[in-house]
């Protein structure tokens, strides 16, 4: 396994948006992420990033707790410096990619190999030239984000999580802010990572999308995993009366 | 020459001063917080001119300390502190209209609090509060003019006095160019500035 979360909560205020989930992903498994807006699809990716914090159950990483819930009921993290071992075992895409406008292409990419996990720059650059040869964009390397279309940002983005080496690689909606030609583009680059086996979770909208590419779906409202499994099940013949409202959605 | 002297203490001094104190605004401690918006507030709700006779006559009225050599002294705390605290208000709007995005993927991609500032927010801010910065720049050069409130012998009280000996007009005119060349040097020197960081959007 390479991460698990057990008995997740998180609530804003009084608003409770994860009850009680539990799943795991397994090296080499990419699984999507599907359901209506507000749902929780989106917080459970940043509580798995560590961009929120859990209000209760555990995070395991590679086997080892990040944060488990102690015996008065309350979350508890690993301390700040070991933290930073956790980090590096994920990668997060946003949805507004969230590129640093200063820096040119490659910095993007290698700044944060260089100064975070201190590679050498020759070899911090020679692995961001391979990765943006992957996602089609080498000759972008010096130009900036502006310069360059939503489609190609984001690969940028999914190349910058990529330098960073992580163990597994979260998408949160990656193509939500794209035109139907571009999120194309960047669900081939996305496809061409599943079969290499990258190990990832995909929070999407595009349904033929995790119908083909994922080997496991999640169906998530109101904060819990309505129901879950192999795609063509869940898409195809669903069991939870929800999900197929939601799905009927789609099908028009 | 008192002038320009003034003019470049005040830059080095507040300019960073600001920053600090545009940090410090944003601090977890409340008292800190509440400290440092009075000190904005009384610092842009008063004159400047009130400011500097207050630091200058302050330490004997209040004190009764007698501070040889007062005079420069109190004019540059006077000015250093009323900029830093308008500087300040321009870097908190810089700072806070970096979209919480690009803290998060620094976050994400394991930056340390100081790197992130440092390398992702400051550069961006930099370049958003540029015009803003030289609008207070050019407000400064005239500003310098206050120090004659002090009998501080810059530009603007020389020629008054030169102007009174001589009864003669000139020397204000010869002071409202030596102001404008200044600003427009300003100018030239901030659009150079400017420019040099258009290599993005």
């Amino acid at each position: 396994m390479i991460l698990e979360m057990n008995n997740i909560e998180k609530h804003f205020g009084e608003l409770e948006v994860l009850k009680d989930i539990s799943f795991g992903v397994d090296s080499g498994e990419v699984i999507s992420i599907i359901g209506p807006s507000g749902s929780g699809k989106s917080t459970l990716l940043r509580c798995a990033t560590f961009l929120e914090t859990i209000d209760g159950g555990e995070i395991i990483y590679m086997g080892e707790k990040a944060a488990h819930t102690d015996e008065n009921g309350n979350a508890v993290y690993v301390p700040h410096q070991e933290m930073r071992k956790f980090r590096r075992y994920c990668g997060l895409v946003f949805q507004q990619f969230n590129l640093f406008p200063h820096y040119s292409i490659l910095k993007n990419i290698t700044d944060a190999p260089i100064h975070v996990q201190h590679v050498s720059q020759e070899e911090a650059e020679a692995n961001a030239m391979e990765l943006l040869g992957k996602m089609g964009i080498a000759d972008k390397a010096n130009a900036y984000p502006y310069q360059l279309s939503g489609g190609q940002q984001q690969r940028v983005a999914i190349a910058r999580a990529l330098a960073m080496k992580p163990e597994i690689l979260f998408f949160d909606e990656p193509t939500s802010a794209l035109d139907p030609e571009l999120t194309g583009e960047v669900l081939k680059v996305i496809r061409q990572l599943a079969e290499e086996k990258m190990t990832m979770v995909v929070v999407t909208h595009e349904m033929p999308f995790a119908k083909a590419v994922s080997n496991r779906v999640l169906f998530m409202d109101g904060g819990v995993i309505v129901e879950q499994g192999d795609p063509r099940d869940v898409f195809d013949n669903p069991q939870e009366e929800r999900t197929k409202q939601f799905l009927r959605v789609f099908e028009r | 020459m008192k002038t320009l002297l003034i003019f470049i203490l005040t830059l080095i001094g507040s300019l960073p001063l600001g920053m600090i104190v545009a940090l410090l605004r944003k601090s977890r401690f409340a008292p800190v917080r509440g400290f440092i918006s009075g000190y904005i507030s009384i610092m842009r709700g008063t004159p400047l001119m009130l400011q500097l006779l207050v630091w200058y006559f302050g330490p004997y009225y209040l004190f009764g300390l007698n501070i040889g050599n007062w005079r420069f002294p109190a004019l540059i705390i006077g000015f250093v502190l009323n900029y830093a605290a308008y500087f300040a208000e321009i870097y908190r709007g810089g700072i806070e209209s970096i979209p919480v995005g690009q803290y998060e993927a620094a976050e994400v991609l394991g930056y340390t609090k100081t790197q992130t500032f440092m390398k992702i927010i400051l550069p961006q801010v930099i370049k958003i509060i540029m015009p803003s910065v030289t609008n207070e720049v050019i407000t400064l050069v005239k500003d310098t003019s206050l120090a004659f409130t002090l009998a501080y012998q810059e530009v603007f009280s020389l020629s008054k006095q030169i102007s009174a000996s001589q009864t003669s007009f000139m020397p204000f005119v010869i002071a409202g160019v030596f102001y404008f060349v200044a600003n427009y040097i300003v100018e030239i020197i901030m659009k150079r500035v400017e420019k040099s960081m258009d290599y993005y959007k």
